[in-house]
């Protein structure tokens, strides 16, 4: 594996690899000193060009803990403009030796615009409202792990609830928890539906009372609150009315299933209960598991043969 | 072309003799078990551990058993493809226990530098001793084995396989 940009690009005989790559990867960091010198002389970039507090620190962790040099590198989304100046702050920080670039841009594709400017591997953190696939494998790795299931997920029924149509989180956990044998349902209502299709075999409802009752695992989006202006949704409380955990919907869950949600949480609005009053509760636990799956992806693209190519000169 | 068959140094009733001896010399070497500590090596000397580990109950006493994952501490990572395998469980703490490192096959040693420092990051042990079913010879590090089953001259164009059923060798064709 060259590049991790998308799941539906890496394919699920990868998905499988890296979910048990961070097997090894949760070991490291229950021990006292968590670090091992794996990738010792590699050094991982970290380009943001959009606000992120968890998936940086979470990348940034997960590269020191295999001994990779970090750099980041924060701008703010206005002070870049895409095109050139992209492709310039890449070179540039390229030349100085840069082994893997994680980058998050709010633009659709970039990471895939990015890795035909240099030879590093690229890892997407989140591009647009398409891609975020190490949140997808952090959070297919939770359900695998809180299951005790090591290898497919076979005939699970995973509900993923909210704003579809914006949300990179989505797209790819339909990708990850299809590729892992799932059968997926996204419940949102008609404005916030992607315009085409997801994928083959993904349910679509509105009716988020009856997909609760038959989910192993409820999956809550983040409602973001710009959307309100965007007029796709009359307003916040008839949104949460319908497509919110409300306590009345968090009694009727199923006792064993899991409830998780990529963060950060608007309380209130896409959640009304306390997560930790919820015993399927696995929000701490994505973020905990989301440091060994990055290191996981690190440690399959940077230890393959070849993998350091030093461009500096 | 023509693939020379495989040749059989080492039957199962071999190994379990082998293993026998070793368990002796163990509690031989250590006068007893105390704090002993045996870890095998992912992912060939986990059954050998564990094979190690009853022969030593059998006589003695039972002792913790653990095996360790070296993958994440080679030498050769993007020299080579290096996948890990099981992860790592060592059931108690390793400071001041004495480990034995149980492998199948010692040949140029790197396997256990990187054990020895994977080791170090889960405590300081007393001492640490190295079981081997079959050494092979071409050190490339100095490292030597405490606990031999079977010296056996080999050259590196040959491949050692060893399972529960036996040790064989053979012309290292198939080798990636």
């Amino acid at each position: 594996m060259k590049h991790l940009r998308s799941i539906a690009e890496i394919g699920p005989e990868a998905v499988h690899r890296l979910l048990d790559l961070t097997d090894h990867m949760v070991e490291v960091n229950r021990r006292p000193n968590p670090k091992v010198p794996a990738l010792r002389g590699r050094t991982v970039c970290n380009l943001f060009f959009e606000d992120s507090t968890r998936t940086r620190l979470s990348f940034e962790t997960a590269a020191r803990r295999l001994s990779a040099d970090v750099m980041t590198f924060t701008v703010a989304s206005s002070s870049v403009n895409k095109g050139e100046s992209l492709r310039d702050t890449v070179e540039t920080v390229a030349a100085m030796g840069v082994d893997a670039f994680v980058i998050r841009h709010r633009a659709s594709g970039v990471p895939w615009q990015v890795s035909r400017w240099t030879t590093a591997s690229v890892v997407n953190g989140g591009d647009g409202w398409h891609a975020h696939p190490t949140q997808a494998l952090l959070d297919a790795y939770t359900v695998r792990r809180a299951l005790g299931r090591s290898g497919g997920l076979d005939g699970l029924r995973v509900a993923i609830v909210g704003d579809i149509r914006h949300s990179r989180v989505a797209r790819s956990n339909v990708e990850v928890f299809g590729a892992l044998g799932a059968d997926v349902t996204v419940v949102a209502p008609a404005t916030l539906l992607p315009p085409a299709p997801l994928a083959i075999g993904v349910t679509v409802t509105d009716d988020l009372d009856a997909a609760i009752e038959e989910a192993d695992v409820l999956y809550l989006l983040r409602m973001q609150r710009e959307r309100i202006s965007d007029a796709v949704i009359p307003s916040l409380r008839e949104y949460s009315a319908r497509f919110a955990l409300t306590p009345e919907r968090a009694m009727r869950l199923g006792k064993h299933a899991l409830v998780l949600h990529p963060g950060p949480m608007n309380r209130g609005v896409e959640i009304q209960v306390d997560p930790a009053e919820l015993p399927g509760a696995m929000i701490t636990q994505q973020v905990t598991n989301g440091v060994a799956v990055r290191m996981a992806v690190l440690f399959d693209l940077l230890a393959a043969p070849g993998a350091t190519i030093g461009e500096a000169a | 072309m023509t693939t020379p068959s495989p040749k059989r140094v080492l039957t199962a009733d071999d190994i379990r003799r082998a293993l026998t001896r070793i368990a002796h010399e163990i509690i031989e070497r250590n006068r007893g078990l105390d704090g002993i500590v045996i870890v095998g090596l992912q992912r060939g000397g986990v059954w050998l551990a564990e094979a190690l580990g009853a022969e030593i109950e059998r006589i003695e006493q039972l002792v913790p058993i653990g095996t360790i994952d070296v993958a994440l501490y080679r030498d050769d990572i993007g020299i080579r493809p290096v996948t890990p395998s099981g992860p790592s469980e060592l059931p108690v703490p390793l400071d001041g226990a004495t480990v034995v490192l149980v492998d199948d096959v010692l040949f140029t040693g790197r396997t256990v530098r990187a054990a020895l420092d994977a080791l170090a990051d889960y405590g300081r042990p007393r001492a640490v001793q190295l079981a081997v079913l079959v050494d092979r010879g071409h050190r490339e590090l100095p490292i030597r084995p405490d606990y031999v089953g079977k010296n056996l001259p080999t050259s590196t164009s040959e491949d050692v396989a060893v399972t529960p059923d036996g040790v064989t060798i053979e012309t290292a064709a198939a080798l990636p």
